[in-house]
């Protein structure tokens, strides 16, 4: 083997130009790769991050009638705030939140909103709650940018909200725009409003009431709790990794044809070898190589390309994907209109797993590759070979 | 005489499949070599010289008949076996010289000795005897493509002769040469034949050769037509 790697080496770099060129391609997929899982990686830690500060904290307990996908759960959905919390709530470690089905009527049209009551005081969650902590002649309300631009609303803006208080009766009031919000998590802005939670608590005569109660991270002891169902943080994000894989999965297509691209070149480059130097071939046998080390030979030599590749591709790609780190990847369009928990710049994310499963499995892809067509060595009559003469 | 022989052919036949037909390359031939001779198997295109080298070298088998190279039963040879021979015992020179292109002469004339798993510094003691041997001691940083036919020959003569093999097989090594050329190869050829008793066997139609030749074995249509000793 030690033989195969220093003859392989040197052929290598005796072809000078067509192996710079198969290295070249090969680096350029190691690089654009490693990029595109690195944004993967990076863009499930971002969501991660977004939606445990934006929305779950660091988990919740949710009353157990409660079904964030269909608000017709939600007049069912809130309950007394266990005694047992009470400490934790006044510690500012717990959150309840109760959330009301209602309308709203911005310019005199109607639409279907989330009324979610918070305490002006929290700091579980990012969202800017203390604009709540408000004296007007309205209530104080906070809405997300993109539900503002969908409402046509903005900051300062009055309107009227509608809602069904405990025991089913309509009722309205009129609402103040205090603060707009900017998020990356699509399912804390969209379609909801935010209001004191005393507020809406009264408005609905559900005194000391909530739906949702969310803690800080790492604050709270998990405990079970009767009509509560405890979500975690794992729980709660789990949606957003299958979503990542989904999109990686789609993504790996992408990076599979670059891959078949670059294989095709070493395949290629093996093929033209293995016909063009059919009387080396037969002067490895003449000196003393049986035809599996030449098989071993050639296979090593077109697994070097990836090897000479990976280190060309440290050369510019190191500095390229740190650059990366920093800098981030900007979306083209508007990623607040995908739906989902997407900054408008993603910041790839890059482990040593990362990188070393990448160079592993193109080493051994390029490998296979190269094992191929090499195969066609075994068969080869060596006194032909030598003679340059097998079509 | 034939305990000292190190190559025995016992009725050899060698048949080539062509198409529907068979072609018979080497019919019932019969020959021995001893130790430090300077042979050659001389005939036509198609008279079975090349095919009779090769079956020597081991690279190729009979289909009829027993071939013993220094006690190897050729036929019953594994691939491996047949290789660890050639790397060991026996030195290949061609007519089209078969260097390695991209590798510099040392490198050439190293391959064999990596075979053998020599540690560096006696490789390179050897390789530098070997391209001393052959003049060329000048153009160890060479690559074949920047020398002549005759270097290009000589660095292949050697690279056969750099492990001192028992047998070096030679396969119309001067086709591709001059006159000039030719005779200084061989009488490199003839002064390691005397120097390290290394047996010499050339297949040849090449008159250069055969004047040098010390036994000159004729084939026609894959028989032995003469085997005729020369007193120089």
């Amino acid at each position: 083997m030690k033989i195969a790697i220093k003859l392989a080496y040197r052929n290598l770099l005796g072809a000078g130009l067509r192996t710079w060129l198969n290295v070249v391609v090969l680096s350029f997929t190691f690089v654009v790769i490693i990029w595109m899982k690195g944004i993967m990686v990076g863009w499930d830690y971002q969501a991660k991050t977004d939606t445990s500060n934006w929305q779950i904290g660091g988990g919740q307990y949710w009353h157990q009638q409660y079904d964030p996908f269909d608000p017709f759960t939600f007049s069912e959905s809130h309950a007394q705030i266990p005694e047992t919390f009470n400490e934790n709530i006044a510690n500012g470690d717990l959150e309840p939140s109760l959330i009301v089905a209602g309308n709203i009527y911005p310019q005199g049209r109607m639409q279907s909103i989330a009324i979610i009551g918070i305490n002006p005081k929290q700091n579980v969650l990012l969202l800017p709650t203390q604009k709540l902590d408000t004296f007007i002649n309205a209530i104080p309300a906070i809405i997300g940018l993109s539900t503002a631009k969908n409402l046509k609303l903005k900051k300062g803006d009055f309107t009227t909200i509608r809602w069904r208080d405990s025991k089913g009766m309509f009722d309205a009031s009129e609402i103040c725009i205090v603060d707009l919000f900017s998020c990356n998590v699509p399912a804390v802005e969209a379609g909801k409003i935010y209001i004191p939670l005393a507020v809406l608590q009264k408005m609905t005569g559900m005194e000391n009431e909530a739906t949702i109660l969310t803690f800080r991270k790492n604050k709270m002891d998990q405990q079970k709790v009767d009509d509560w169902v405890l979500k975690t943080n794992e729980d709660l994000t789990k949606s957003i990794d299958e979503m990542i894989k989904t999109k990686t999965f789609g993504q790996s297509v992408f990076y599979g044809i670059l891959l078949l691209l670059s294989m095709l070149a070493i395949y290629d480059t093996q093929v033209l070898s293995i016909f063009r130097r059919q009387k080396e071939i037969g002067t490895y046998i003449a000196l003393g190589y049986t035809r599996t080390q030449v098989i071993g030979l050639f296979t090593v030599e077109g697994a070097m390309y990836s090897i000479l590749a990976a280190l060309v591709s440290a050369v510019y790609g190191i500095p390229f994907l740190m650059w990366q780190a920093k800098v981030g990847w900007t979306l083209p369009v508007d990623a607040s209109e995908f739906g989902m928990a997407m900054a408008q710049t993603l910041y790839p994310v890059y482990s040593a797993l990362l990188v070393i499963s990448t160079v592993l499995f193109v080493v051994l892809i390029t490998t296979v590759v190269s094992y191929w067509p090499s195969r066609k060595i075994g068969k080869m009559n060596p006194t032909e070979a030598l003679r340059g003469k097998i079509q | 005489m034939e305990n000292h022989s190190i190559i025995q052919i016992q009725n050899l036949t060698k048949i080539f499949p062509m198409g529907k037909s068979d072609f018979t390359a080497l019919n019932n031939v019969t020959l021995a070599f001893q130790q430090g001779e300077f042979a050659g198997l001389i005939g036509p295109s198609g008279s079975g010289k090349t095919t009779l080298l090769n079956i020597i070298g081991s690279l190729d088998t009979p289909t009829k008949g027993t071939v013993e190279i220094l006690g190897h039963s050729i036929g019953n040879l594994s691939a491996k076996q047949a290789a660890n021979l050639r790397k060991e015992k026996l030195g290949f020179i061609f007519q089209s010289y078969n260097l390695l292109a991209v590798h510099t002469v040392y490198e050439n004339v190293e391959f064999p000795l990596l075979l053998l798993k020599l540690n560096a510094t006696l490789r390179k003691k050897m390789i530098l005897e070997a391209l001393e041997w052959v003049g060329l001691t000048d153009k160890v940083d060479s690559k074949p493509p920047q020398l002549s036919g005759g270097e290009c020959q000589r660095v292949a003569i050697a690279r056969a002769m750099v492990k001192k093999p028992v047998m070096v097989l030679a396969d119309e090594p001067t086709a591709n040469l001059d006159a000039a050329n030719s005779h200084h190869i061989l009488q490199t050829m003839l002064k390691l034949n005397q120097e390290l008793k290394t047996t010499f066997l050339f297949a040849t139609h090449d008159e250069k050769v055969i004047n040098y030749l010390k036994r000159r074995i004729y084939l026609i249509d894959g028989k032995i037509d003469k085997d005729i000793l020369v007193d120089h």
